[in-house]
């Protein structure tokens, strides 16, 4: 396993693991074209769960805490969103790309507005009762998740919900042989665009020096001065909304949802921020992206193993690395 | 003048109580010495003052106002500083972010950040450098020097010297000095000789409790004592 980082380290470090994934996978699958499209389709999927992993990994990394509740903020992203694109069906259906756009703009925007809430919601009355109780965080907050998919059974019933798109993200680039869903660019675009938002914030101001620090050290922040439990809100805020968002982006990519859309969500959620280290964004986006990557891979070349590919990745990579490929804290 | 004054304090952790009643007093300027036996009490001392564990009855007064039961943010707004045994420095972070954070405004005030150089001119080399890469005894720095980049009325100091190389200890101590000349330290100490050099008062703790306090001199002076309570023999 040394000689293994020493060797990866020489080529770039771990950072270069999806590279090395697409260039095995270009050899196995030997047809340029469905190669692009596979790894297209890998590279959004990633974002798109980067996008609902990466809150939970600030919120696991900052605050310790285990909340199997997280993947109910993307079940309701998704339906939320859904439920506003449904209701400007006259704006998405018209010519206009500008009243297209700003019916995906308010369904974005609700789903976000929708997560924070929920997020100040679930951190105040379910999870500061249970602070450094993990046992207790597991049962509670899975205990919410049943109580959330209950509450979008009711609200939203339990036949599965079309999700319209605006024209203009229907359809595929045909670029010689390869078919690019446009979608799929829109999804990385917006995975990409928050990616470089968290760096900034993380890296260039002083709430993310914060979020940081309150990751490797808590009692430390503390004893500077600074009160973790304002932080805890935020960033727990920050996480939710992130999550809605990704469950946003998750239901215009399926196009039909379910109330079982987070649980299913949870264990790829899970993985994410398990192998790529906990309260890493670095570590998460590059997770995601590796099992974005694998599962269409995988699913193209060998269709059984899809479902426990992940779990197979998971395992190989906590043997090699047991904190994770970008742990925030060394 | 007094500047801290604990009277009472007990701490339990869980269900075992660890500080049976500790009185001490911390007169302002200079150092003053913790000293006892491992698992006596010294560090939980130091947590309970900065609110890390919360004191039970007794009270912890600092410039003549209560701080028993304040929030740790609180208590360290008031003025104090605390540098934990493990150092707390943070290893994801730079030498440069370790020290911003602990500015009260996210700006360096540029005269005590030439005074940190001149102390420990070792963090300027690193400055750029995450925290995790430098050595035990640039860490120790980095600790000591985020005490003081504002000013502090007091600083507790929780063992600075376990673990280092003679050379960084005799730096260590140099430091010390240095800060103790505008700054209070109250510091946790098993090497008796470095506890020796720096203090001026002191207070040995044995099972939770104050069993002596005095001068330094004193204490330095008496064999028999540091033999019955340290265990020192002459």
């Amino acid at each position: 396993m040394d000689r293994l980082s020493d060797t990866l380290g020489r080529f770039g470090g771990v950072n270069l693991l999806p590279v090395f994934l697409a260039a095995i996978a270009f050899v196995l699958i030997g047809a340029p074209s469905s190669w692009v499209t596979l790894t297209v389709a890998g590279l959004s999927m990633g974002m798109m769960v980067f996008l609902m992993a990466s809150g939970l990994s600030l919120v696991f990394g900052l605050m310790d805490v285990m909340n199997f509740g997280h993947s109910a903020f993307v079940s309701f992203g998704a339906f939320v969103a859904a439920s506003v694109l449904a209701a400007l069906g006259g704006w998405l259906g018209s010519d206009s790309v500008l009243l297209a756009s700003a019916a995906l703009g308010l369904a974005l925007l609700a789903a976000i507005a929708f997560g924070i809430a929920a997020g100040l919601f679930f951190e105040t009355v379910i999870i500061r009762p249970v602070y450094r109780d993990h046992l207790r965080q597991i049962l509670i907050t899975m205990g919410a998740l049943i109580v959330s998919e209950q509450v979008i059974l009711a609200i939203w019933g339990g036949t599965p919900m079309t999700v319209p798109r605006p024209g203009f993200l229907e359809g595929a680039w045909i670029i010689g042989d390869v078919s690019i869903e446009i979608y799929r660019i829109f999804a990385f675009a917006i995975g990409a665009v928050v990616f470089a938002g968290l760096l900034v914030l993380l890296n260039r101001t002083r709430v993310g020096l914060l979020i940081r620090a309150g990751v490797e050290n808590r009692e430390m922040v503390e004893s500077l001065g600074f009160k973790i439990n304002r932080l805890f809100i935020g960033v727990f805020m920050l996480g939710s909304a992130l999550a809605a968002l990704g469950g946003a982006m998750w239901a215009g990519y399926e196009t039909l949802i379910t109330p079982a859309l987070g649980g299913e969500m949870m264990i790829v959620v899970f993985i994410v921020v398990i192998i790529g280290g906990l309260g890493s964004i670095e570590g998460t986006l590059l997770g995601a992206i590796i099992v974005g990557l694998t599962a269409n891979y995988i699913g193209y070349l060998a269709p059984k193993l899809a479902l426990a590919s992940n779990m197979i990745l998971m395992m190989a990579i906590l043997m090699w690395r047991p904190s994770g490929l970008r742990p925030a804290v060394k | 003048m007094t500047l801290l004054s604990v009277q009472g304090m007990k701490t339990n952790i869980g269900q075992y109580s660890v500080l049976h009643g500790i009185s001490f007093d911390v007169p302002e300027g200079g150092v003053f010495v913790l000293l006892g036996r491992n698992g006596a009490g010294k560090t939980t001392t130091l947590r309970s003052i900065m609110g890390l564990w919360q004191p039970s009855p007794g009270s912890v007064s600092f410039q003549g106002q209560d701080i028993a039961g304040m929030a740790t943010a609180d208590i360290a707004r008031k003025g104090i500083a605390y540098v934990p045994e493990n150092m707390g420095i943070f290893g994801g972070l730079t030498v440069a972010e370790n020290l911003i954070l602990a500015t009260a405004k996210g700006k360096f005030d540029p005269q005590r950040l030439g005074r940190i150089y001149d102390l420990f001119p070792a963090l300027e080399q690193f400055w750029s450098k995450q925290a995790w890469s430098l050595s035990g005894g640039q860490k120790q720095m980095l600790a000591v020097a985020r005490a003081i980049i504002e000013p502090r009325a007091l600083i507790l100091v929780d063992e600075p010297t376990k673990g280092l190389a003679p050379s960084i200890v005799a730096a260590m101590g140099e430091a010390f000095r240095e800060i103790a000349q505008t700054t209070t330290i109250l510091l946790v100490e098993q090497n008796f000789n470095f506890a020796r050099s720096l203090g001026r008062d002191m207070a040995v703790i044995e099972d939770g409790r104050v069993v002596h306090s005095g001068s330094m001199a004193d204490f330095s002076a008496d064999a028999d004592l540091q033999g019955q309570l340290l265990g020192l023999s002459a």
